[in-house]
């Protein structure tokens, strides 16, 4: 749900990261905050476990600047992946714009993929929301690694409508702002449709 | 999609921030805030500086969400107040309008009995607001096809480029 207000000339978008457990969903947001301008982030907020662990979600707004005099203010959040978290997993993806799955490529992680990916549909579901619709981009991350599936094979797995799939190394960065951006552009392209 | 976009029009806006900020005067409170449930700060009053307002906004709603997701646990629809009390400073939570949240933070300048008690006054001109929000965004979509040009309507490839191009 975009919050759009012609008073303050803004809009508001939220994203979520979604993923199982350990995937890097938070490392993602973190190179985000690390390599973003001060001026243009808040305070990335974490409540996690004190393993460092993903509890309720992590937070993190971006000022992307402006489109068509509006001041574009993405919200980004994460879910905590591990199974037993799924009611907090719901409650964040309320008034949701879009979605990054984050696919942890090593081969003993596929089937937790799988099972994420399902876990995702049916929560999107009974928010009222359609996966075949809602912007949605997927991310194979840990590339660097040596148990790294075949980035073809992934796609096969885990690619459900043709979205914008992306490699990359959240540790490093590598693949995380197209990640982002990919899924921006399909968030505000949505506005266009109104 | 299920709900509709939050849309919020200058008129509104500043209906809004007045009576936020008699709240904030009659309550004797610090800061007076509207969050929606996503977590989307829609207006704040008071003594801001010192205060991440953003943040607040975000987990304020994940903590009106947990509560939620508590209350139909045990089979109640929701609990419409939360309150934090701290050593100096206290937050008083309360849902307006189904779908905002309204939080008054104060300190011993004021007390939870005078702050429940104008919260309640100022919920009723809120819903009112909320409601108007909602018919006039309805008429507007009515129109849309006819005249009300989106200004997202013309967004373009090079748009969104140039948001990145940092």
């Amino acid at each position: 749900m975009t919050f759009i207000n012609y008073a303050a000339r803004e809009i508001n978008c939220k994203i979520v990261y979604y993923g199982p457990g350990l995937c890097g969903k938070t490392t993602n947001l973190q190179f985000v905050y690390d390599r973003t301008n001060p001026a243009a982030k808040g305070k990335l907020i974490s409540l996690a476990t004190e393993t460092d662990r993903t509890l309720f979600f992590d937070f993190l707004p971006l000022d992307l600047g402006t489109v068509r005099g509006f001041k574009t203010r993405f919200h980004l959040y994460t879910v905590p992946g591990q199974v037993f978290y799924d009611a907090s997993r719901k409650l964040i993806l309320k008034g949701v714009d879009g979605v990054v799955f984050v696919a942890d490529s090593q081969a003993a992680r596929m089937e937790a993929n799988v099972e994420s990916i399902r876990n995702l549909d049916k929560n999107l579901k009974e928010q009222g929301y359609d996966i075949a619709v809602i912007p949605y981009v997927l991310q194979f991350n840990k590339r660097d690694l040596p148990t790294a599936v075949q980035t073809d094979e992934m796609y096969r797995e885990l690619n459900i409508k043709g979205e914008p799939t992306f490699e990359a190394t959240a540790t490093t960065g590598v693949g995380v702002f197209d990640t982002l951006k990919a899924v921006a552009r399909q968030v505000l392209l949505e506005l266009k449709k109104r | 999609m299920t709900a509709p976009d939050l849309v919020l029009y200058d008129e509104e806006f500043q209906r809004i921030r007045e009576s936020l900020q008699r709240l904030r005067h009659d309550a004797n409170a610090n800061v007076v805030f509207l969050v929606d449930k996503n977590g989307q700060q829609i207006a704040a009053v008071g003594d801001l500086q010192a205060l991440d307002t953003t943040s607040l906004a975000s987990l304020t709603a994940g903590n009106v969400a947990a509560t939620d997701g508590l209350a139909r646990l045990i089979g109640e629809k929701e609990f419409s107040i939360l309150f934090h009390e701290g050593e100096k400073d206290n937050i008083h939570i309360s849902i307006v309008a189904q779908r905002v949240i309204l939080v008054v933070i104060f300190d011993e300048r004021s007390s939870l009995g005078l702050v429940r008690l104008r919260v309640r006054r100022a919920t009723s001109e809120l819903d009112k607001i909320f409601e108007d929000i909602t018919k006039k965004v309805e008429r507007e979509k009515e129109s849309l096809q006819a005249e009300f040009e989106s200004p997202f309507a013309e967004i373009t490839d090079e748009d969104i480029d140039r948001l990145f191009s940092e």
